[in-house]
């Protein structure tokens, strides 16, 4: 599962939603793996703009990365700066959690993830 | 309706729909590859960039359709899953229509081809379409395709009239490698639908709080386009 997926992850928990404790997931005792993948900057620098980067900052620091800039570039930044580009391309799309957990701030509630697949299937007493 | 008294929907689901794609994952998935047209070209009208969900995305077939744009498939089947993460850049979870792991009004757009009718109640058709809607950020679009009751020159021949709730069969045939006895064989299962009738998809998507943008008949389904409603001030 890419670094990415977790931008657009929440608990599944309805009751969860409206907290803001519940976004993002946090990681837990997570393997990483790198996928490598082609660089496709249109989509990336579009999807950035998209991005909830507070939120990308906190998983960046939880899985163990550097720390992000305070803001994400501006798309004229990064058409200008290949490395950022690459940085990014390589944390986002080829980061992936393999194995491990992703824990709701809100409930507790850890999703497993194996295999690089995430399962957020509630057990019957939250549903 | 199919579902009888004694059985809740979502355990009737479970045992007539979810436990039978696990089953049928890769012979399924082996027989789904070709995009339906109004859904691909649904896909290929979206912005590069465009942040989305597919929800039921079976094996992932439509995340083949545009790369430039990012989609977060799921699917109650982890068979299915499997097969649908391999899909680049996409990425696919598991996860349940009536319970999406998502943030409401933050995605640019989403499909759901082939999925609502498998839910047994029509209580739970228009939840799974509310679902969907409340994921929308207040421009964005959710294609939904369901099948249609009214397809008289199918191989199955329904039409007006017919029952609309039915098991369906999957005949898989095993081969002899794959066969307890040696010889080839076949394995039939039986999937639950409810067939739309028309103007009914519009009525969920009504019930569900949204409207229809655009909607019509492809093919033995119905689809239509359609978004949050917007409250006017």
């Amino acid at each position: 599962m890419k670094v990415l997926t977790l931008n657009f992850l929440t608990c599944a928990v309805k009751a969860c939603k409206s907290s803001s404790d519940s976004f993002p997931l946090h990681p837990k005792d997570c393997e990483l793996v790198s996928d490598e993948l082609e660089v496709n900057s249109a989509l990336l620098t579009n999807v950035l703009t998209r991005v909830d980067w507070k939120a990308l900052t906190t998983t960046a620091a939880e899985l163990g990365f550097p720390t992000l800039p305070a803001t994400p570039p501006t798309p004229e930044e990064l058409a200008g700066d290949e490395k950022m580009l690459k940085e990014l391309h390589t944390l986002l799309m080829e980061t992936q959690i393999n194995e491990g957990k992703l824990v709701c701030g809100h409930c507790g509630h850890e999703y497993a993830v194996k295999e690089g697949i995430a399962n957020f299937l509630l057990p019957n007493h939250l549903v | 309706m199919a579902s009888t008294e004694e059985i809740a929907p979502e355990k009737y689901e479970e045992q007539h729909v979810h436990e039978v794609y696990e089953q049928i994952a890769s012979h399924f998935s082996s027989t789904r590859y070709k995009a339906w047209p109004i859904v691909k070209q649904f896909m290929q009208s979206l912005t590069p960039g465009s942040v989305g969900l597919d929800v039921g995305c079976g094996n992932g077939k439509y995340l083949a359709v545009n790369h430039d744009v990012f989609i977060i498939g799921s699917d109650r089947s982890s068979n299915l899953v499997k097969i649908a993460s391999q899909h680049q850049p996409h990425a696919a979870i598991v996860a349940d229509t009536l319970a999406l792991p998502h943030q409401a009004a933050s995605f640019d757009f989403a499909i759901s081809i082939a999925v609502i009718h498998h839910l047994s109640t029509p209580e739970r058709r228009t939840e799974a379409v509310a679902a969907i809607l409340e994921c929308l950020k207040d421009e964005g679009k959710a294609l939904i395709y369901v099948w249609a009751l009214e397809q008289k020159d199918s191989r199955r021949g329904w039409d007006e009239g017919s029952e609309q709730d039915l098991m369906v069969p999957w005949v898989m045939k095993i081969g002899k490698k794959n066969s307890p006895s040696g010889e080839a064989t076949e394995k039939t299962f039986h999937r639950y639908y409810h067939l739309y009738r028309s103007g009914e998809l519009e009525s969920n998507i009504a019930a569900a709080g949204g409207e229809v943008v655009e909607s019509g008949y492809e093919k033995d389904n119905w689809w239509a386009i359609c978004k949050r409603k917007q409250i006017e001030s």
